[in-house]
């Protein structure tokens, strides 16, 4: 739980970033409210996972500031990693822990519980994502949805204010996936949790996310913000279209291909 | 925004213990986190232990956390635990946490008999035989597989095992001779016998050192790269997808490096032996006696079976360690600690290997009388 401020959870104001010459995505803003399940979205090569990387201090952006819980990410953070949850694309578990050890570590490290406390609360978290059986299991012996759920459970460990996930659907089944967005929710309402989402499950986005930041590859920054639901029923942007209509768009051709064409 | 909450209350919490008609009474406040829970865990688990009745009074207690769920579901648990006025958000988490129930014991780690010792190292010396097996079945399949051979593949890794080990070749090529020069000069000198000093270095190094300290230093660098680039690609499953597209993975990953580590090995021996002879040289010219002095010694004393079998013994080393190296990576589990255990095992299987069989060289070529 966190201290009571007035400012929102997250303040991105004018982030860019480029990789030499190449500019991936510039003067993005946007600012997400406590409490608020918020949906970063957009074709591939956008930039979505670029600008995650930025938000919880992985990348520093080539232009802008990035507030997170009040603490600029990139001067004087604080404590600040103590009191978010980053659930990586592909699970990012140590592989030399169980499940369980995986999950109690951040509870060995940031608080004072005996090991068995530790233990009990670990079983919880991991039984809240249905892993409650895979404990004991080394993450070589897991599937990927399962490791993906283990990051979950570790993410979730010291039940953070904000919570940072990374397609946290992608290559689950449908049933395990509407679990995690049940529990997603479940957790706002319970803890208050806010989350940052990175997903292109459209039926998770529509279900869950209050509010969304659609990135193009094309315009090299944001296309739409808001109300999934408003969006995929009154935006005028093709992309945008597209995206919600799962409408397909025509692929770039090769530079060489169309240089001759 | 549906639903949103208010901002969360303060992180902290307060236990006050008291008693109050025969129950002990646990009375928290505040909000109950993980840092909070961590700080009373203890002093509230070891007040409740063996009471016959205990009462959680929550009444003052903002929120809590699935921890602070976590540690109210322990006090609970005990018989005649009573909860009172648990506000709705502590009341549904707590009942999650209850859902749940404990942590399962943690299982006994296995232990291994004697029997499962030895039956594993038999498995893994039975599964070194078949890979042997299945390289020479590569080797004699080549030419009707000849396309699955990469000739980048063999450049590259002749480039990595064998250009780029030259600096430390030559420096550890002449630090070794230095070293057995210098450390012979001392006794030599007492007989004054030091003009043999250049013998001894020289045959030592020739038909022994050289070979096996370029194949140690083969094992260090090269063969745990393999074994870390092999082990990586199955762990990414890429081993996976050669066996899918009919691609034999023992033809494309192994033979292109086995091959180079022969072809290289050779030229690092000669390289390694002729830096040591420089180093031998440098203290000799020390001790007073001029270059060609020392070369002419050597000259009578080196016959050619020496320099060429110690250049075949490092074209087998250099198969050896590669394949080792090979096989740790091809074997290799799930996960990183895996990559890592097949790097070590390489490196470890290779220098053992070259050791032992530098000792069947020698009986063969004493045998042989060479």
């Amino acid at each position: 739980m966190d201290q009571p401020t007035p400012e929102p959870a997250i303040i991105i104001n004018g982030v860019t970033q480029q990789f030499g010459p190449r500019v991936i995505f510039q003067d993005v803003s946007c600012t997400i409210a406590r409490g608020e399940v918020f949906v970063i979205l957009g074709g591939s090569g956008c930039g979505k996972s670029t600008l995650l990387r930025q938000i919880v201090g992985l990348l520093p952006p080539s232009a802008g500031s990035i507030t997170v819980l009040g603490h600029d990410m990139y001067a004087g953070r604080g404590d600040v990693l103590t009191r978010i949850g980053v659930m990586f694309q592909a699970g990012a578990l140590f592989g030399s822990m169980t499940l369980l050890e995986n999950v109690m570590l951040p509870l060995q490290v940031y608080t004072d519980l005996p090991e068995a406390a530790c233990a009990r609360v670990a079983q919880v978290k991991l039984s809240l994502v249905g892993l409650g059986d895979f404990g004991r299991l080394m993450p070589a012996e897991i599937s990927g949805g399962m490791a993906k759920r283990a990051a979950i459970a570790r993410a979730l460990a010291l039940d953070p204010p904000l919570l940072f996930l990374d397609e946290p659907s992608a290559g689950l089944d449908p049933i395990t996936s509407a679990g995690i967005d049940q529990l997603i929710l479940d957790l706002r309402r319970d803890l208050g949790t806010t989350f940052v989402l990175v997903t292109h499950e459209l039926a998770s986005i529509l279900a869950i996310a209050d509010r969304c930041l659609m990135l193009d590859r094309t315009a090299k920054g944001v296309i739409a913000e808001g109300d999934p639901r408003v969006l995929r029923d009154e935006s005028t942007h093709p992309t945008v279209r597209a995206f919600f209509r799962r409408e397909a768009e025509q692929l770039p051709a090769e530079p060489a291909k169309a240089a001759a064409a | 925004m549906p639903g949103s909450p208010a901002d969360p209350p303060p992180s902290g919490a307060t236990l006050a213990i008291s008693e109050a008609g025969g129950a002990t009474v646990l009375r928290f406040a505040g909000t109950l986190d993980s840092v909070a829970s961590g700080t009373l865990w203890l002093r509230a688990t070891r007040a409740a232990a063996g009471k016959p009745a205990v009462v959680l009074d929550l009444a003052q207690l903002a929120g809590c956390d699935t921890t602070g769920a976590a540690l109210l579901a322990e006090l609970a648990e005990s018989d005649g635990a009573e909860i009172r006025a648990a506000g709705p958000q502590v009341q549904a988490l707590l009942d999650r946490v209850q859902a749940i129930g404990p942590a399962p014991p943690p299982p006994a780690p296995p232990a291994l008999t004697w029997r499962e010792v030895l039956r594993g190292g038999l498995v893994a010396a039975l599964g070194g035989v078949a890979f042997l097996g299945e390289t020479l079945v590569a080797l004699v399949r080549l030419p009707a597989r000849a396309r699955q051979f990469r000739r980048a593949d063999l450049l590259r890794t002749a480039d990595q095992a064998g250009v780029q080990a030259v600096p430390l070749i030559v420096l550890l090529g002449t630090l070794m001779g230095l070293i057995l020069a210098f450390q012979s000069l001392v006794p030599m000198q007492r007989f004054g016998a030091d003009i043999f000093v250049a013998n001894l270095v020289a045959i030592s190094l020739i038909r022994e050192l050289g070979p096996l300290l370029a194949a140690v230093i083969l094992a260090g660098r090269t063969g745990s790269a393999f074994a870390a680039e092999i082990g990586t690609m199955k762990v990414n499953q890429e081993i996976d997808a050669l066996a899918t597209m009919d691609i034999d993975p023992v033809t494309m990953l192994v033979l292109p490096r086995m091959l180079a580590a022969m072809l290289v090995m050779p030229a690092l021996t000669v390289l390694l032996e002729m830096s040591g002879l420089l180093g031998m040289t440098l203290v000799m010219v020390g001790a007073g006696y001029p270059p060609v002095t020392v070369a002419n010694q050597v000259a009578q004393w080196v016959q050619p079976a020496d320099f060429f079998g110690g250049l075949s013994k490092a074209v087998v080393f250099g198969a050896v360690v590669a394949g080792i190296g090979c096989r740790a990576g091809l074997a290799t589990g799930n996960g990183p600690r895996a990559v890592g255990l097949s790097a070590t095992s390489a490196v470890v299987g290779g220098i053992v290997a070259t050791i032992v069989l530098d000792g069947l060289f020698a009986v063969v070529f004493y045998r042989l009388g060479i």
